[in-house]
């Protein structure tokens, strides 16, 4: 197997020590990008390695700083979305916790590359050994001169703040993470106007990233945009559910879903069966057995009407009931909504009270398609990501699982047998 | 007015603020501060919070009320978050809650009498490689069993 280039370093005990990190050549990439490259050029090398935002929205983040404008006297401010929250996810966790000082090179050369001075660590506000390790690893590069003023002697100059969620999904959307990180209600933004490089924190530039894509920058500047490539390039797949060997899986983007969950993570217990798969988190389609030749990649899944988002792939055997499963996510978006927008703090309601009804053995045929009406109704009328994360994966399920919402309609039972406690480990 | 907050989470809140453009931004750090400080956020914590950073106690408690982390009432001195997103439910999560709340006799959202813990139903830990999951307090605890739930609860003082 190629060498890993993210997580090679991830069990290492004390990695946020900046030592530990030196040792292994940490900071060069960021050494050689202060002393001896243009920040244009930067921009180049990063645009060139094709690399897109490991959000979920996979924006080419190359084109993104290049949207942002570089006005002379203006200030301009990176802010790393390390809100991770998307159910099924953890990849920027497992980063922020293995390997912070990663994301902090990372940091250090796009502050450098689109010339800013001011960044902040949007960090969710339940990640307490993740705060802990990134302050102790963000302390290091202070006291040893990769933060602060004149940073390695070059006169280049960048604050570093972890700034702590406090507990709302929505705050991952990046319009209300900066309304968040400016003290308010995390309500999203309206776009247009408000796209973060034109008009982001207190309505200034600002370069908007994951944690993860800044894991990916010093790579790219150490290995070139070509020797990067190689690499895949490179992606982490967070695998859960109903998998014997759950974890990051960093793979070449692409990997067929198969072979990330047979061969990386372990397949499904002994005697189960592949029945269902969330390839890109809970707010991507729902896929089946069927559809697990598919490389996880952005077209490839987005041509089967689903997406690869932020590539959490969430397994599920034969023992997982479909529409119970759908409860659940449409439960975790209700009372995550925001409320500003009616199409989302309705419709996750009345989703949520069909779904009840019809796990509860009083359901009627004609809820299926009641189901489906108001999925519909939803899909391009929510005022964010949130509400247009719930019809895709609900719509998905009363097709390839349309049998499962019937047999509760009719029996007013669910016919599959319960997951043994203690899940696929068991 | 005697003060809710003591001088040090006050001068703490001081340097936060010079840590922003605008002074807002500083209020969420400044509410985990006092929050941290007091147990939760009383009205006494809160204007002394709007006072600190010059904004009215009504846009304060607006905030306070709209994450979930902060607690506008007493709650337990230890604070037990369940996930029970996609991962977790898969693999057992229901069960443990249960077991849990069994043992406290009390329902998620619910501190125990002597207010010692609060359970809440958690969203997505971002930890499902070791689901079923909680958090108790700022420790993370995987892979958890009714047995594992009880070895937790005994240690929580």
């Amino acid at each position: 197997m190629a060498e890993l280039l993210l997580t090679k370093y991830l069990g290492q005990p004390g990695r946020e020590a900046i030592d530990a990190y030196l040792a292994t050549g940490g900071y060069q990439a960021a050494t050689r990008a202060l002393t001896e490259l243009a920040p244009e050029g930067i921009v180049e090398m990063v645009e060139a390695s094709g690399l897109r935002g490991r959000g979920g929205a996979g924006f080419p983040t190359g084109r993104k700083w290049k949207l942002t404008p570089k006005r002379e006297g203006e200030v301009r401010y990176l802010v790393v979305n390390a809100d991770e929250g998307e159910p099924g996810t953890f990849k920027d966790r497992t980063l922020i916790e293995g390997d912070p000082h990663q994301i902090l090179e990372g940091m250090l050369i796009t502050a450098f590359a689109n010339q800013v001075h001011q960044a902040y660590i949007y960090l969710r506000g339940e990640f307490f050994l993740g705060y802990e390790r990134l302050r102790r690893a963000l302390r290091d590069a202070y006291a040893r001169g990769y933060a602060g003023k004149n940073i390695l002697g070059t006169g280049f100059d960048l604050e570093i703040v972890i700034h702590r969620g406090a507990g709302a999904y929505i705050c991952g959307e990046e319009t209300a993470l900066l309304e968040s990180l400016e003290g308010r209600r995390g309500f999203p933004r309206l776009k247009p106007p408000y796209y973060p490089a034109i008009r982001g924190l207190y309505d200034l530039p600002t370069v908007l990233n994951n944690a993860e894509t800044m894991a990916h920058i010093p790579h790219i500047l150490r290995l070139g945009p070509d020797g990067y490539k190689a690499y895949g390039p490179p992606i982490l797949y967070s695998v859960s559910g109903h998998v014997t060997r759950p974890g990051v899986k960093e793979l070449p983007i692409g990997t067929p879903l198969s072979a990330i969950i047979f061969e990386h993570a372990g397949g499904v217990r002994q005697g189960r069966t592949v029945k269902a798969v969330f390839p890109g988190g809970s707010s991507s389609a729902l896929l089946t057995a069927e559809h697990l030749e598919t490389p996880a990649d952005f077209e490839p899944l987005a041509k089967l009407g689903s997406m690869l988002g932020s590539s959490a792939i969430i397994v599920m055997d034969d023992t997982a009931c479909i529409p119970a499963v759908i409860r659940r996510t449409v439960e975790f978006y209700r009372d995550e909504s925001c409320g500003k927008c009616t199409p989302c703090r309705e419709g996750t309601v009345w989703l949520s009270q069909i779904l009840d009804r019809i796990l509860h053995g009083t359901g009627r045929m004609e809820d299926l398609d009641l189901l489906d009406g108001i999925a519909r109704n939803m899909t391009g009328t929510c005022f964010c990501p949130l509400g247009e994360s719930v019809p895709p994966s609900l719509r998905a399920s009363l097709t390839y699982f349309r049998d499962e919402y019937v047999h509760h309609v009719e029996t007013g039972a669910c016919g599959i047998a319960p997951a043994a406690v203690g899940g696929a480990r068991a | 007015m005697a003060r809710a907050l003591s001088a040090g989470v006050l001068g703490e809140i001081g340097r936060l603020r010079g840590l922003y453009a605008r002074s807002q931004s500083a209020l969420l750090p400044a509410l985990h501060a006092a929050q941290d400080e007091v147990g939760y956020l009383s009205e006494g914590a809160m204007q002394d919070v709007a006072d600190a950073l010059g904004l009215p106690l009504s846009e304060v408690t607006s905030v306070a009320t709209f994450y979930s982390m902060f607690f506008t009432e007493p709650v337990g001195r230890h604070k037990i978050r369940v996930c029970t997103n996609l991962s977790c439910y898969l693999n057992g999560s229901e069960p443990v809650l249960d077991h849990l709340c069994r043992r406290l006799g009390i329902r998620p959202g619910e501190t125990t009498p002597d207010g010692r813990v609060l359970v809440e139903v958690a969203e997505c830990l971002s930890a499902c490689d070791e689901a079923p999951v909680l958090l108790a307090d700022a420790d993370r605890h995987g892979r958890l069993t009714p047995a594992a739930v009880d070895e937790l609860l005994g240690r929580l003082e």
